[in-house]
């Protein structure tokens, strides 16, 4: 099967943020960067799916700075085909305008499945896949826990509230990908070594008008430290007492 | 002056608390925008409209009613498609929906419909020279942003919880809307899988306890449902150490790469609270934490730690909870 994947690169969700002095941005020195989570397990879901097949090809793409390109390069190492970087100054925080790009790219693209992570770490938005889809006129499966495609039609586990939804769906379709999919391999020597002579094409991305952006970022207040009140089964009156007379929930 | 348009989400033909969340929402921004109305879209299967007089005591104007067979559970497409119509016809400030699993669903298919910008998540708005402009937590809660959102009409997803229900004086009036029928190809559901009976949603519940690896085995979890039983309404979850041993479903774990939760109560049974955990429930009101370890790092954010086997400490919690409810009602 032909596959796209759309990934985006993030800081790494350990770090511990600060804001940058434009006070609209985080201060990105020392942060470590990667494919986001949901995005990666994207990736192994399409591997997965050609290798079982036995054939195929899995597209990648990114759309931002020339920093993506190393995304795009260890998406190949994980076995990958090929990839293409839609090149952008900085990844908006307007999830439309990324989705014409990216719908603009992939339209002729002849792809039977189009993956997408459920949202990323960084906007928190899970907007892009899903408008791409409706961009490209294509059924779309969201918050997908379980995929499996054979002969044209793929079946999905949807994660709803305390609920689970499955459907089945024609190809081509966009999915985007929740956890349990699929846990990304780490790529292999070999695999990285293969990543280098695999081709990476860079297009300027045709982005237009942004009507989202940041006016401000801030850190979240500091909840008050902790406190152990007691041990073992000796703290629960207490515990107790507190529910009831300082927090009040009981 | 403008106008805004709400969907107000249902599940199994009852209103969900998130529908009124954003109707209150809605309400904030037409109030903001210079006193427009307030539309309220409700869909289900023919007698939905009899939830409409819910929707206008929590500040609906005018509720639409889309009745039919073809809603009786998630019409995606047509949902997509028939917000999206409504919006377009009449000149809307906005659209507000959830961010539920059908909030954001729809939100992004009806944004890029109508060729809006849009916002997920958000936790409050207002109108600052002209612009829509919301709050919405980014980076899994770790980063507060302010969005500015140009042009009209815009669609924004509400955070659950973030905007209280409010009720309101105004009389709405119901009337119906026609349905569009879906134009792009069609997903069709073939089963729904319905969680734990008769507990409150994540989402919903004001009490959460939530168990860990610290249970040791599948059946203790066991201990943390009669915790919540003995609250009475609280909802159970899970951390991802325990749903990727299936103990649990992937629907309970809560963390960043679940769901993000924030009740009056949240109760940490035996879990070593994570940074990936942290991120989904920081934002709890009161936080609990029963471990053995007392380094563990779920101590520097419970408000009130026990440090102690949870095999021991939680049957005695469930009863002097019992207890305590006995006696308090
Ligand atoms: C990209 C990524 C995303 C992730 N997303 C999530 C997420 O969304 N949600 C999530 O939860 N995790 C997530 N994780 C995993 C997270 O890092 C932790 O591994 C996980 O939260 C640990 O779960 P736990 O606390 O149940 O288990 P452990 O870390 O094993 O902790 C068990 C705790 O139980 C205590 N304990 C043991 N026995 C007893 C006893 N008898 N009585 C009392 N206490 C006892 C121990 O002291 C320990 O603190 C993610 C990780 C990554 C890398
Ligand atoms: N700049 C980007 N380039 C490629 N794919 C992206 C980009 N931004 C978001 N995506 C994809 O869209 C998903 C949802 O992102 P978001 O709407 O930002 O939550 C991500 O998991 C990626 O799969």
């Amino acid at each position: 099967m032909k596959i796209a994947v759309c990934i985006k690169r993030t800081p790494d969700s350990e770090s511990r943020f600060r804001i940058a002095a434009s006070g609209a941005t985080i201060d990105e020195t020392g942060l470590k960067y990667d494919i986001d989570d949901f995005a990666g397990y994207a990736v192994e879901a399409a591997l997965q799916i050609n290798e079982k097949s036995g054939g195929g090809e899995t597209v990648i793409f990114a759309l931002g700075p020339d920093t993506v390109q190393e995304s795009l390069r260890k998406a190949m190492s994980m076995g990958a085909d090929r990839a293409v970087h839609l090149k952008a100054d900085a990844v908006p925080a307007d999830g439309i305008a990324i989705a014409k790009a990216l719908a603009a790219e992939l339209g002729g693209g002849g792809f039977d499945l189009i993956l997408f992570g459920k949202h990323s770490f960084d906007s928190s938005s899970g907007i892009v896949g899903t408008a791409t889809a409706e961009l490209l006129g294509l059924p779309c499966v969201t918050s997908v826990s379980a995929l499996h495609v054979a002969g044209g039609t793929g079946t999905a586990r949807r994660e709803l509230e305390g609920a689970a939804e499955l459907v089945s769906f024609a190809l081509p379709a966009v999915v985007t990908i929740d956890e349990g999919v699929a846990r990304p391999r780490y790529p292999s020597l070999k695999g990285i070594m293969a990543a280098k002579k695999k081709p990476l094409v860079s297009r300027p991305a045709q982005l237009g008008p942004v009507r989202v952006t940041v006016q401000k970022m801030e850190l979240p207040p500091e909840r008050p430290a902790g406190r152990i009140i007691g041990e073992g089964v000796a703290a629960i009156p207490e515990l107790v007492r507190l529910l009831q007379t300082e927090a009040k929930v009981l | 002056m403008a106008n805004v348009l709400v969907f107000a989400e249902t599940r199994n033909g009852e209103l969900r608390k998130i529908a009124l969340e954003a109707v209150t929402a809605a309400r904030q921004l037409a109030d903001a925008s210079g006193g427009g109305e307030v539309h309220a879209i409700i869909a289900g299967a023919v007698g939905i409209g009899d939830k409409s007089s819910q929707l206008a005591a929590h500040g609906a104007d005018v509720v639409l009613v889309a009745e039919g067979a073809e809603f009786t559970g998630y019409a995606r497409e047509s949902l997509g498609a028939t917000i999206a119509d409504r919006a377009r016809s009449d000149g809307y400030r906005a659209v507000i929906l959830g961010f539920s699993a059908q909030g954001r669903d729809l939100g992004p298919r009806i944004a890029a419909r109508l060729d809006a910008p849009i916002a997920s998540d958000i936790t409050a708005l207002a109108v600052d020279g002209g612009n829509v402009v919301v709050t919405h937590p980014g980076y899994a809660n770790k980063v507060i942003m302010t969005l500015v959102l140009t042009g009209t009409p815009v669609v924004l997803s509400v955070r659950p919880g973030a905007f209280t229900a409010a009720g309101s004086q105004k009389a709405g009036r119901a009337e119906s809307l026609p349905a569009v029928a879906a134009t792009t190809a069609t997903v069709t559901v073939t089963e729904v899988k319905e969680g734990a009976k008769g507990r409150p949603d994540l989402g919903d519940a004001p009490v959460i306890i939530s168990g860990g690896r610290g249970l040791k085995a599948a059946e203790n979890f066991k201990l943390v449902e009669d915790l919540a039983d003995a609250f009475g309404n609280a909802a159970v979850g899970a951390t991802r150490a325990v749903t990727d041993d299936g103990w649990r479903p992937h629907s309970d774990q809560i963390g960043q790469t679940g769901r993000l939760v924030s009740p009056q109560l949240y109760v940490a049974v035996g879990i070593s609270g994570a940074i990936q955990h942290l991120a989904g429930m920081r934002t709890s009101r009161t936080i609990v934490a029963i471990n053995k370890d007392k380094e563990a790092p779920i101590f520097k954010v419970a408000d009130y730690g026990i440090v102690g086997d949870v095999l021991e400490v939680v049957p005695a919690l469930t009863a002097a909870v019992r207890e305590a409810r006995k006696s308090g009602h």
